[in-house]
């Protein structure tokens, strides 16, 4: 009995909507098991496939994760991904730069561009969203000037091997036809995505930034009362999301190996979708980065439906992810009303 | 001789204070360069029958997004945002195409019906964001990128033609009637582009309702402080909702004199970066982006000095795709002025001189 109330008490509150997707989650995946065996969903390298294709949505959706959880929102994050994306192919391909050199220019410019749009929001109060707003059609179209080509990376051939390099894994292998063992492989940049979803969740947990983060979140009084440099961390807040969109736009362009004017349109629309999929309230103050890791999962789940069904066209891709950004924030303001009948 | 210059300070003060000081000086400045560049900017010939020249062309281009700025206007003196226009926008478009058809003898639906059902359909998309805000109190950011991000999704779905027996969506639908192009074209034996009548037609007719019934007072009051208004028995749910649904109305009214232009539905381009210019041109128009007191003159000027800068970037050979640069430039300079914080600022740097 103790037990059950204390399970109760548990799942209550902030995360319940945690529970709820990775519940989700887990029955999106056996029905995929079910429903596309002859297409090999059950394999591990389809599970794995799905990081791959999405280690750089885990990066950003970390990032967005913290900003909504300071009660603020990033919508330049998509077009930061895809200027990310046709910076490194310009400076690779065109100026013959190396690899490395490039990765960290891109780094810092989207630290920059955060740090910009950090101060206008945090110091001059100007509302996040039209801060973000801006900010996602100035990248945008930045990367038009930088080139309307489509600019592939050929050439270079560091990147390249840091973009296609097996790692293979010593469990869940499968016996195919010809009787070879084939063990399951991801790429570096799922490495480099985990790593920072471990590091951010680290943060967010452990420090005192990370604790700022949510004491802001929940009340923005509150917090300034208590003595926190509440500008600071909202600041703060907004560079960190500009170094993880350039980084997760860099791991982003290690899966396309190319850049163009319309590359990772919506993108902004798929992180803010995993994090709130993921049981982050919009509100500010409640949120951790594994939900938004089975947000991303969610997300990688239908996009291997659709590619699995093979007659369904891509379109409803944008569709069905915005239904279930539809549904669960009509969940979440459910559950806020539930709350506040309560109290 | 001090006292004339605090008089001429004091009247300058003044001066920049009103409320149409920003958009008006903004649109004196694009239009004094375009001067200098072209000589014959402000000429106007006919030609063909129909007036000719920059400024009719800059003020008939810029037709859908006054149309589209009224909307914005409403939404962002609730407190709220819209980015949804632009997807909107294609939305009905694409509603309006695919229901009149490409034969070239008759519309598939008569034409009045075929615009009403798109306005319809855009009017729902508006209240479908209205729900999500007003009554879910969702962030309007939010609640608006669902149909940003899905909308052309859905137009693309509806712009199905057939290619060999099968319907293929994400066509391009090409309206072979004459008489559609009146509608972004010329009517006949008018000078003027049918799409300057339509917008002065919808600023008008928001104009008298805004200021004949309390409508205008009702959203004022929403976007000052929402719980007062309740509490003085407005309600704000309801008010809030209405301001979305016009919005998408104007979105709709807007797509449909876009797709007449090109007499097609262009999913991927009806409305592109639409949403930009009309929360630009709101903030042009000196309307606080936190709500409150709105001018919708003020919008509308902001519109046609967008418009003109707009064409004028396009003449120094600006293209399509990078424009947003300078654009997001301007927004950020025009929030920044209007920022509390940085009057304050200075004020106290002035203070400290002092």
């Amino acid at each position: 009995m103790n037990l059950i109330e204390q399970a109760k008490r548990k799942v209550s509150g902030s995360n319940f909507l945690l529970v709820v997707t990775i519940v989700m989650f887990a029955i999106m995946y056996l029905a995929g098991i079910i429903i596309y065996s002859r297409q090999g969903f059950g394999n591990m390298q389809t599970f794995m496939n799905m990081l791959i294709d999405n280690a750089g949505l885990i990066i950003v959706a970390s990032g967005m994760t913290v900003v909504i959880i300071t009660g603020g929102i990033d919508i330049s994050v998509g077009s930061m991904v895809g200027l990310s994306c046709m910076m490194l192919a310009y400076m690779m391909e065109i100026k013959g730069m190396k690899a490395s050199s490039a990765i960290v220019i891109v780094l810092i410019f989207g630290t920059l561009f955060g740090t910009v749009q950090g101060w206008l929001i945090s110091y001059l109060k100007i509302q996040p969203f039209i801060v973000t707003l801006a900010g996602m059609f100035f990248a945008r179209g930045l990367t038009a000037m930088i080139s309307v080509d489509q600019i592939a990376i050929l050439s270079n051939q560091t990147f390249l091997d840091m973009a296609n390099k097996n790692i293979y894994l010593p469990f869940g292998a499968i016996v195919n036809k010809r009787g070879i063992k084939l063990f399951p492989f991801i790429h570096p940049s799922v490495v480099i995505a985990l790593v920072t979803l471990a590091v951010i969740w680290y943060v967010l947990k452990y420090t005192k930034f990370g604790r700022s983060v949510f004491a802001i979140g929940g009340s923005e009084q509150s917090a300034l009362l208590m003595g926190l440099n509440v500008r600071k961390v909202k600041m703060s807040a907004y560079v960190l999301n500009g170094f993880l969109s350039a980084l997760g736009g860099f791991v982003f362009c290690l899966n396309t190996t190319s850049g163009f004017v319309e590359q990772a349109r919506g993108f902004e629309m798929e992180a803010i979708a995993s994090t709130v999929i993921g049981g982050t309230l919009l509100t500010g103050g409640v949120g951790t980065v594994v939900g938004s890791f089975f947000g991303v999962l969610i997300k990688a789940i239908i996009e291997t439906y659709i590619r699995s069904n093979g007659t369904l066209s891509s379109w409803w891709n944008k569709i069905v992810l915005s239904l279930l950004l539809c549904f669960f924030i009509v969940l979440q303001s459910v559950f806020a009303a539930i709350r506040r009948r309560r109290s | 001789m001090s006292d004339t210059m605090g008089l001429i300070r004091k009247r300058g003060r003044a001066l920049v204070g009103q409320r149409l000081f920003l958009p008006l000086f903004a649109l004196f400045l694009v239009l004094i360069v375009n001067v200098i560049k072209t000589p014959a900017f402000f000429n106007i010939s006919i030609q063909n029958g129909v007036l000719y020249g920059y400024i009719i062309d800059i003020i008939n281009r810029s037709s859908e997004l006054v149309i589209l700025a009224v909307g914005m206007t409403l939404v962002i003196a609730t407190g709220g945002i819209d980015i949804s226009v632009g997807a909107v926008s294609a939305l009905s478009a694409a509603v309006c195409v695919r229901l009149l058809g490409s034969s070239y003898d008759a519309y598939a639906t008569p034409m009045i019906l075929a615009i009403f059902v798109a306005l319809i359909i855009g009017m729902i998309g508006g209240a479908f964001n209205g729900l999500l805000v007003s009554r879910l109190r969702i962030q309007a950011m939010v609640a608006t990128l669902i149909l940003f991000t899905a909308g052309r999704g859905v137009a693309q779905l509806i712009s199905a033609r057939e290619i060999g027996g099968k319907m293929v969506p994400g066509q391009i639908i090409y309206v072979r009637m004459e008489s559609f192009k009146g509608i972004g074209g010329f009517l006949p034996k008018v000078i003027v582009p049918t799409p300057v009548f339509i917008a002065a037609a919808v600023v008008l007719i928001f104009y008298l309702v805004l200021t004949r019934t309390a409508l205008g007072l009702y959203i004022k009051t929403v976007g000052i402080n929402s719980r007062a208004g309740r509490l003085v028995g407005i309600n704000s749910t309801f008010i809030i909702f209405l301001s979305y649904a016009l919005c998408g109305l104007t979105a709709a009214m807007a797509g449909v004199i876009s797709s007449s232009r090109i007499y097609s539905s262009d999913a991927n381009n009806i409305g592109l970066y639409m949403e930009l210019d009309a929360i630009l041109a709101v903030a042009l128009g000196g309307n606080s982006m936190a709500g409150g007191k709105f001018s919708l003159a003020g919008s509308v000027i902001g519109a046609i000095t967008i418009q003109a800068l707009t064409t004028s970037l396009y003449a120094m050979g600006v293209t399509a795709d990078q424009l947003p640069v300078y654009k997001a430039i301007v927004v950020i300079l025009i929030v920044s002025i209007q920022s509390e914080e940085l009057k304050r600022w200075i004020t106290a740097r002035g203070g400290k001189k002092a």
